[in-house]
Order: C-alpha cells, then sequence, then structure tokens
C-alpha cells in the first residue's frame, strides 16, 4: 500500500449506463483512518461509486486510487487491499457461519495459522458465538450484517467499503454495528460506509452529501451544518400548519419552510424577519403562533436545503 | 494460480452440492433413466416383421411353405386371409409390413413345370424396415428353393451337377451376434453424459449471480482460473460417479461385451467429462439466469450431440459438408473411443485419434472459460 497519499482518491469519476448517468464527476479525498459517510437518497449514484472503487464497475471517464492503486488498471492490487460488503446480503445461506468464514478466509489468503483466532474474533464480534454451526439463510437480519462485516474484515484490509450496512436491521442492532465501525477506525481502518439514514451521518468524521450522482457538499458534520445552511434556523409551533407554510414561502428573509412534525422549521436569511418578528408576521396572516426558537440543524435539515437548492440550480 | 483459493472454492461447492440433496438424486438417477429409455428404446434390429398370408392353394406343401416363414424367427404371422382385399386392409391398419399370395395352382405349376411364383408384397413407407425384411424374405426362399431342389433330385435320383459356385463364408468380427445394441449402447453412453455433464454445471455460476452472493465473490482477489477449477472440482466426482452408472449398466444390464482395458476407459472417460462439464460451465459464466443457462444447455448439446456424433446415423454416409461440421461436435470422439474399447478391446495408442480431439477441444474450451468469466458488474 502506498503510505504517502489518502486512502481513497477519486477525480471526476462518471459512471454513465447508457444515457443515465449514475455518478457525475465525482472529486473524493478520505484519508487514512477516516470514517466517511456517504449520504444521499437512494439512486443517488452510492452503491455506483462504491462498486467503481471496489474495480466492480469500471469508471466512464475519470479516475481513482484506492490504496494508491488505480481501479481501473490495477482491480486485483485494490482487492488485496480492501474488505466490501454489498448492499444486497451476499453471504451462502447454505453454508454455515463457520463455512462461509472459512471460504471467505481461503479467498482471501488469510494464513492457516490465524484462521483460527481470525474466526473466533469475527463470531465474537457478531455475536454469533454458539450458532457456529447455523446455517447463515437462518439467521436474523442484524446477525446476517455482523458476519457479512465479520467475513469483510477477515483478511484485516486497511480500506473497508460498506454499502448500506444498516439498511433493513432494527435500530438496536444499527447501534451495534456503528460500534463496531469505530472500533475498526480506531484500529487505523479506513472506513467508507453509505447510509440513507440521516441520524447515522453523524456517527461520521466527514460526511459526503451526494444527490443525482453529484457530490452536493464534503464536510464534518459541525462544517456542514455551519457552512451549507446560509442562515439560521428556528422552530415556531403554530396553527394551522398549512396556511402558515404558504404564507411563510414568499415572506421577506425566509429561505425555507417546511413541516417538522407539529411545527414549522423556518430558515432565515440576512435581512427581512427575524426571531423577533416571525411570528407577529404570522399572527398578522390570521395564523395562531407561540415565539419562535432558535434549533440546532440537523443534517437532514442541511441536506433538504442544499438538494433543494441545488435542484432549483439545475432547473 | 493459488491452490488455496481453489481448493477453499471446491470445498464450498462440495457443501452447496451435499446441502441440495434433490438435484444430486436428479443429476445421480437421471443418467440411469436416460439409459434405460434410450437403451431399451433405440434399436436397430427388426425381429418378428409381422406378415400377412393369403394362401389360396392351402394344401400341405403351401402351408409348409407359410411354416418356413414362421419358424426362420424374422416373421410372424398376423392374418391368414381369404380374399386379396384384405391385405390392403391389413396394411392401411399397419397390422403387417409384409404380404405373401401363394396362388391356387401352387402345387400343380410345381410339378408340372418345376418352377412357380409366389407373390411378396410389402408396405414401403418406412424404407429402411422395408429393406430389411424383402432380405429376410430372400433368405427364407432361398432356403425353400434349396430344399425343394434337393427333394427333386433325390426323387428323380439325379446328383446335382456341381457347378463351379463360389460360397461367400462370412465373418463378422467385433459384434458377431450382428446386435445392433452392442453398437448403439456406447454411443447411448457418450450421449447421456454429454447431456447431464453441461447440465450439471450450467446452473453453478448463474446460481451465485442470481442469489447475489456473486458481487461478493468478485470483490475478493480470486482468480477466473481459480473459481472455474474449484467450481469444477466436485462436479467432476460427480460427473465419474454418473459415468461408471451407465458404463456399468452398458456392459452389465444391456450385456455389450468389453473387451478393453479399465484404465483407458479411465483416462478417456475424465478427459470427456471435463470437456462436457467446461461447456456447462462456460455458458453458466455468459448466462447469468439459472433457467436460461440450463436450457441453453440443453439445447447446444442435444441436438448436435444425438444427430452429429454418430451414435445412431453413422458419420461415414453423411454428406461431405456435414462430416466436416461433425469434428466440431465433440461426443463424435468419445462415441469412437467407447466403442472401440467395448468391442474391439483398443488401447489408447489405437485411439490417440479420437483422445488428441478430446485434448485439444477441453484445452480451448478451459481457455475460453477462463476468460469470459469477468470480474465486473458491467
Amino acid at each position: 500500500m502506498n503510505t504517502a497519499g489518502p486512502a481513497i482518491l477519486a477525480e471526476g469519476l462518471t459512471k454513465r449506463f447508457e444515457d443515465f448517468t449514475a455518478v457525475d464527476h465525482l472529486d473524493l479525498r478520505i484519508e487514512k483512518g477516516e470514517i466517511a459517510g456517504f449520504i444521499g437518497p437512494n439512486g443517488a449514484g452510492k452503491s455506483t461509486t462504491i462498486r467503481m472503487l471496489c474495480g466492480l464497475l469500471r469508471p466512464s471517464e475519470g479516475r481513482a486510487l484506492v490504496a494508491g492503486f488505480d481501479v481501473d488498471r490495477e482491480p486485483e492490487a485494490v482487492r488485496e487491499h480492501i474488505g466490501y460488503m454489498s448492499q444486497k446480503f451476499s453471504l451462502y445461506g447454505d453454508l454455515t457461519v463457520r463455512e462461509n468464514l472459512r471460504f471467505f478466509g481461503g479467498m482471501y489468503r488469510v494464513a492457516r495459522k490465524d484462521m483460527g483466532e481470525r474466526t473466533r474474533f469475527a463470531i465474537t464480534m457478531a455475536g454469533l458465538s454458539g450458532r457456529e454451526d447455523a446455517l447463515v439463510r437462518t439467521l436474523a437480519g442484524g446477525w446476517k450484517q455482523r458476519l457479512a462485516l465479520g467475513c469483510a474484515i477477515l483478511h484485516r484490509p486497511p480500506i473497508l467499503f460498506l454499502d448500506e450496512p444498516t439498511s433493513g436491521v432494527e435500530p438496536e442492532a444499527r447501534r451495534r454495528f456503528w460500534d463496531l465501525i469505530h472500533d475498526l477506525a480506531a484500529d487505523g481502518v479506513t472506513i467508507l460506509v453509505s447510509t440513507h439514514y440521516m441520524d447515522e451521518a453523524e456517527y461520521c468524521n466527514r460526511i459526503a452529501l451526494i444527490d443525482r450522482g453529484r457530490l452536493v457538499a464534503m464536510g464534518t458534520p459541525s462544517q456542514l451544518r455551519s457552512r451549507h445552511l446560509g442562515g439560521r434556523l428556528f422552530e415556531i409551533r403554530c396553527a394551522p400548519l398549512g396556511a402558515a407554510l404558504q404564507v411563510l414561502r414568499d415572506a421577506p428573509g425566509v429561505l425555507e419552510a417546511a413541516i417538522f412534525g407539529d411545527r414549522l422549521h423556518v430558515l432565515l436569511g440576512p435581512g427581512g424577519l427575524d426571531e423577533t418578528t416571525l411570528s407577529g408576521f404570522l399572527e398578522e396572516h390570521g395564523v395562531k403562533a407561540q415565539a419562535a426558537r432558535l434549533v440546532t440543524a440537523s443534517l437532514e435539515d442541511v441536506f433538504v436545503q442544499l438538494v433543494s437548492g441545488h435542484h432549483e440550480g439545475q432547473a | 494460480m493459488n491452490i488455496r483459493r481453489v481448493f477453499a472454492m471446491a470445498y464450498k461447492e462440495a457443501l452447496q452440492i451435499w446441502r441440495d440433496p434433490r438435484s444430486l438424486a436428479i443429476a445421480l438417477l437421471m443418467p440411469l433413466m436416460q439409459m434405460t429409455l434410450l437403451g431399451y428404446g433405440v434399436s436397430l434390429d427388426i425381429k418378428h416383421v409381422p406378415l400377412c398370408v393369403f394362401d389360396q392353394q392351402n394344401n400341405q406343401q403351401s402351408r409348409g411353405i407359410v411354416e418356413r416363414f414362421v419358424s426362420s424367427g424374422w416373421f410372424s404371422i398376423s392374418h391368414t386371409l381369404t380374399r386379396q382385399a384384405g391385405i390392403r386392409h391389413a396394411m392401411d391398419r399397419g397390422e403387417c409390413i409384409a404380404a405373401l399370395v401363394i396362388p391356387a395352382n401352387f402345387s400343380r405349376r410345381l410339378a408340372t413345370t418345376g418352377s412357380v411364383g409366389v407373390q411378396a408384397i410389402f408396405d414401403a413407407t418406412d424404407v429402411n424396415t422395408t429393406n430389411i425384411a424383402i432380405g429376410y424374405m430372400q433368405g427364407v426362399v432361398a432356403l425353400i428353393n434349396a430344399r425343394i431342389d434337393a427333394r427333386w433330385a433325390a426323387a428323380h435320383g439325379v446328383r446335382l451337377p456341381r457347378t463351379g459356385q463360389v460360397d461367400l463364408e462370412q465373418n463378422t468380427w467385433f459384434n458377431e451376434t450382428l446386435d445392433s445394441r452392442n453398437f448403439i449402447i456406447p454411443g447411448v453412453v457418450a450421449v447421456i453424459l454429454a447431456l447431464v455433464g453441461a447440465q450439471l454445471t450450467s446452473l453453478t455460476v448463474s446460481r451465485e449471480w442470481e442469489r447475489g452472493t456473486m458481487e461478493q465473490l468478485i470483490s475478493t482477489p480470486v482468480t477466473a482460473l481459480e473459481v472455474m477449477l474449484g467450481k469444477l472440482v466436485p462436479y467432476f466426482v460427480v460427473g465419474l460417479i454418473d459415468a461408471v452408472f451407465c458404463l456399468a449398466a452398458a456392459a452389465w444390464w444391456f450385456g455389450v461385451p468389453f473387451r478393453g482395458s479399465i484404465l483407458t476407459l479411465f483416462v478417456t472417460t475424465a478427459l470427456f467429462i471435463l470437456v462436457v462439464l467446461d461447456i456447462g460451465y462456460l455458458i453458466s459464466v455468459r448466462i447469468h439466469s439459472q433457467l436460461g443457462a440450463s436450457q441453453v444447455a440443453l439445447l447446444i448439446t442435444l441436438l448436435p450431440t444425438t444427430l452429429l456424433s454418430g451414435y445412431t446415423f453413422p458419420i461415414d454416409q453423411m454428406p461431405a459438408p456435414i462430416r466436416a461440421l461433425t469434428f466440431f461436435v465433440y461426443p463424435r470422439y468419445y462415441v469412437t473411443i467407447l466403442r472401440a474399447i467395448f468391442l474391439k478391446g483398443s488401447g489408447l495408442a489405437d485411439l490417440w485419434a479420437p483422445s488428441l480431439g478430446l485434448l485439444v477441444y477441453a484445452v480451448i474450451i478451459i481457455w475460453l472459460a477462463a476468460r469470459a468469466f469477468r470480474k465486473r458488474l458491467d
């Protein structure tokens, strides 16, 4: 592995399927030991990007280096240095837990003397002690995911690609899974993990927001919140919500207004309305409103803001 | 190539075969079933040709003639008619292939002129069968004539002149009983192994695509050659078991004489199984759905194998372009080899040409299959 450069580097990475562009000139730089989150809706191009980085899909344009190796020209060298967990569960259901581990240990040529210890580690990590001889298809979702992770790290790869590892897994199992990811990162493993759960983005060192094949923003969660919102976010209880939304759409200084549960989230830019005048403005227009309250934006707010601006820009 | 990966792949594949006992049972029993069907179904020998007789004379002498036909074993009387029109009826209904008409003045003419015609009528819709039946008929008539001559000579106290006649003394080698089964059964074995072998492996790669396990597999550093060898090893064992079943059935159940060496049989059979498994594997690599792969495997093995392998239709009698085509039909080499080993006891030295054919085939297919396996999703 090339020790100098970043773990993952993509420049103008593009993938077209006939006339559909799944990934559109993506630039990415992920340093060693980072947990990088790929966040975006389904169909944003997350899986396609990860597959290109694993050498499973050929880039239509641009290039990418993983562990210093070109994914298009040296895919086998890339594969020696990575672990990959595909979005769809893809271990052998008709093999037992132990047999799956043994198989992937063989594929990665894990030294025989290390196999016992690595297998034990993977089984403990996945919480599968006592189920070593169960057929994998009989396991529940969370166990399957952790076993898949166990298979992907048997050979101690320096870089790990996890494609929506927690989708369809119950919340408790999701939390456990993220604990495992943090343990691996603490050992120096670089991890690129995609998810469409916004709350999971907070677990990452840095996030890349992806929409329609484009990198919309990249940074730490707090950087993204402060840098990309372009204003301050207020929460206001009011009724009726629909009328309030209507009123605020065209109000001065309002960048964005959205229903958030039983209240409104309103993004205010400089000039126009502010926290003191907001509820008064609503009352004037016949909406009952309480005082506005400044809230910390969630990444979801950031994402909604970025993506809507992006789409308007395109239109 | 790394032997560790080949072994891990073979072990995994063997476990999957073992965990699917229904498919395994089909893989092992199917060849035996086909062996029974094809072995009994295909026979070119015709015995007991149904014959209807219109004996207008109907005396002891004419009945004696009819009796000669029955006792030859080649004919059996289906109808004894009293009217000429009955012949047409019987043939229309397919109840007889040949008819024998003995004239009313049979005995008188034979006695007065020393010669008399009997009429034979054949249903020639199936030319092959008819030709065989005509041959049988001529044989019987020749026997009858010889006896009449002898009797006439004895009655008249004449010694028949020994004219300078040449007798053809026939010697049939290798299949002394002239039983077409001995010729066909080894061919049947080749056809069955070709069909079953391609079916066995046609699912092995497409299954990984369909179940989604391929994506994980190709993200590892495993090579195309390692995947292929690993996957072929357990199926090779299954294929060999199938071959043992079929060959044993040929020798012991159908009684085809086995005169060759087990070693020659093993080497050539192993080579053939390698070819057929790899054909199935190549199809599986190219076609990502199990159903599609299995259908294509059936389609591209069934017709060439049954029509062009020479197992029933002799290659020597095909028109030149078709005959040239048969060199691409790999079962033809194994059909030739099996017949030679079984009936002639040929060794590897005698069989170098068809064995080389199989070897070249194996190398080409392995090369194609290894090249066709792509570690990409697009």
